[in-house]
């Protein structure tokens, strides 16, 4: 079944990523937008944006039964639900199928599995993929028995949670119940769901993921994998691939537990399996699956040539795989930096307001997703992302070179960038020798800045 | 039906011989999109997806031709207060197929009249005037899909105190 006309149900540059590869399959595209989206750059450039709810995402973006009729009353037959909001939403998903809608991602079932942390757990555990020590909780006398054996510090999860929501660290084992209570308390409100469970924390370790594609009858294939080790509280602002310094034998078992991950759910489109990876002793440790796309795809896309929205498109259609069978793939390495406006200064505080001008940059193995130009509005009622400068080279010290000189070249005014922050990790000796691990930006972050830099 | 090469020779010659610039056609599942004059501008384009060398000043892109989505920038009196679709939905005048319409033009309305039905998802909302006085001009049509913030009427206020 081919798809005439989809529904966007996201909203700054990843809708304009997805616009973009409908202008190019010419598939029409309808733009869900919320009353502080109407005059962005997407509502612009989509065949047609539709007003779904005021600025807050609880009545807009967050809706499913808004974006439902909203795509049925468009004559759509798709919908792609992009990354955050409701693309994880096993409901959204069903409530799609029911109406007939194609969902452009996995079916309601696997989002249901990958999004509860403790299914998707076993599951791993069912086709030999390491987890890192924990388990349920269960009760109060065998929770503290597990705590023991799985050793200081550890982490307290939340089941329903993910991306490092719901999440609290416990050093001394006379902290655990408090921890637990909390936790329990924060998932029950923010993920309606209650349950959480232990696992041990990973110190100096690295996060690594796989991108992987199914075809949703058991076929599935990697297109190799991004080390997203540059991170503050959970939120990845630089990604790279490949990840640099891996072992081979560890790389290509990385890439073999993501496709045995995913076959074992029949996945359907495109996902990532996420792992911690302690590099110093070969060993990696299953995290999650997210399924849906990335923030961070586009650095695969550089090195494979795989438009990977298209891809997803292709899969929804019915057509399988055949996208990505044959395709040369893995030339040189690409990098990608998250503009976000926010304020490293200020503690990252969110930058909102009206962007006077935006100068993006351009050359040889540059790319840039974004939505933003001058005179767009940043809403306080969204994440901070303005978009993200990828670079392409045949080797890393390429691929940085480049991407140094996108990121002088860049000039955003009129809100607080991080700018200056990826100038300083791109010339950092510790980011530059590669291999960093999660620790890394905390620990930059503590040495004094040198001398601040003053924009007008 | 099916298209021949001479049914869009036709084509292409009524637009040549019309005022328009643009027409856009669809029969059947086959749509055809004729341009005059190369079709230079006519929509807001991509940021290329940049491989050249010199940067891109994106602040000097043309105005996109594009309208932005509702409220409908049709312009109405501003003396004339609107009546906005509080959610988006399927809008309906009328209680039930058939049925005489909640309100016409030169019905007097109060704030809770209802004016209208918008059903999302086979949830039925009452949709009230918010404001007193005499309708105008009923703006949205019946059974159609109203945006959040479009006009469903315009009411006259003055002078109902």
């Amino acid at each position: 079944m081919s798809i005439q006309r989809i529904l966007v149900a996201n909203r700054g540059e990843i809708a304009m990523r997805i616009l973009r590869t409908c202008r190019k399959l010419g598939v029409e595209a309808v733009l869900a937008v919320s009353e502080a989206d109407r005059d962005s750059l997407p509502a612009r450039l989509a065949t047609r944006a539709i007003c779904i709810g005021p600025a807050h995402p609880s009545q807009s973006y967050l809706k499913p039964d808004t974006l439902v009729q909203a795509a049925l009353g468009t004559g759509c037959d798709a919908v792609h639900p992009g990354y955050g909001f409701l693309s994880e939403r096993a409901a959204f998903a069903k409530l799609c199928e029911q109406h007939g809608l194609v969902f452009i991602g996995p079916t309601s079932d696997q989002l249901a599995t990958a999004g509860d942390k403790l299914a998707a757990r076993a599951m791993a555990a069912d086709v030999r993929v390491p987890l890192a020590p924990g388990g349920d909780v269960q009760s109060r006398d065998a929770v503290h028995e597990l705590a023991r054996r799985i050793g200081t510090p550890l982490l307290v999860k939340a089941a329903g949670g993910g991306g490092g929501r719901g999440m609290k660290l416990v050093e001394r084992i006379e902290n655990l119940d408090a921890a637990l209570e909390l936790a329990a308390a924060e998932a029950g409100a923010a993920f309606g769901d209650a349950r959480v469970y232990l696992e041990r924390f990973v110190a100096r370790a690295r996060h690594v993921e796989v991108q992987v594609l199914g075809d949703g009858a058991g076929n599935v294939v990697h297109l190799g994998e991004r080390d997203c080790s540059v991170q503050r509280r959970y939120q990845k602002i630089v990604e790279e691939t490949p990840a640099p310094g891996l072992a081979p034998e560890l790389r290509s078992q990385l890439h073999s537990a993501a496709m045995r991950f995913a076959a074992r759910l029949r996945y359907r489109g495109a996902g990532t399996v996420e792992f911690l990876v302690d590099a110093a002793r070969g060993e990696y440790y299953f995290l999650e699956m997210n399924a849906r796309i990335q923030v961070e795809h586009p650095v695969t896309e550089a090195v494979c040539g795989v438009d990977i929205v298209a891809a997803q498109i292709a899969i929804a259609s019915g057509e399988g795989l055949r996208l990505v069978r044959g395709e040369a793939w893995c030339e040189g390495c690409a990098i990608e930096c998250r503009i976000n406006a926010e304020d490293p200064a200020r503690d990252f505080a969110p930058s909102p307001g009206v962007v006077r001008s935006a100068r993006w940059p351009a050359g040889e193995g540059i790319r840039v997703d974004t939505h933003i130009e001058a005179g767009a509005r940043v809403p306080p009622y969204y994440d901070s992302l303005l978009g993200k400068i990828i670079a392409h080279g045949r080797d890393r010290a390429q691929a940085l070179a480049r991407l140094r000189a996108a990121v002088a070249m860049t000039r955003i005014e009129g809100v607080t960038t991080n700018l200056d922050l990826h100038a300083r990790i791109l010339s950092d000796p510790a980011f530059l020798n590669g291999g960093v691990d999660t620790g890394y930006l905390a620990r930059l972050l503590e040495q004094r800045v040198p001398a601040a830099v003053v924009h007008g | 039906m099916t298209l021949t090469a001479r049914d869009i020779a036709e084509i292409t010659r009524l637009l040549e011989d019309s005022s328009f610039d643009e027409l856009e056609l669809e029969i059947d599942g086959l749509k055809i999109h004729l341009r005059r004059g190369g079709g230079n501008g006519v929509r807001p384009h991509f940021p290329p997806e940049v491989r050249a060398a010199a940067p891109v000043e994106v602040e000097k892109r043309g105005q996109a031709p594009f309208p932005p989505p509702a409220p409908p920038a049709a312009a109405h009196d501003p003396a004339l207060t609107p009546v906005r679709a509080p959610l988006l939905g399927t809008y309906y005048r009328a209680p039930k197929p058939g049925a005489p319409p909640f309100v016409e033009a030169g019905a007097r309305v109060e704030p809770d009249t209802v004016i209208g039905i918008i059903e999302v998802m086979k949830l039925m909302n009452a949709v009230r005037a918010g404001t007193r006085g005499v309708v105008r001009e009923i703006r949205a049509r019946d059974a159609t899909l109203v945006e959040y913030g479009e006009i469903l009427l315009l009411v006259d206020a003055r002078g109902t105190g």
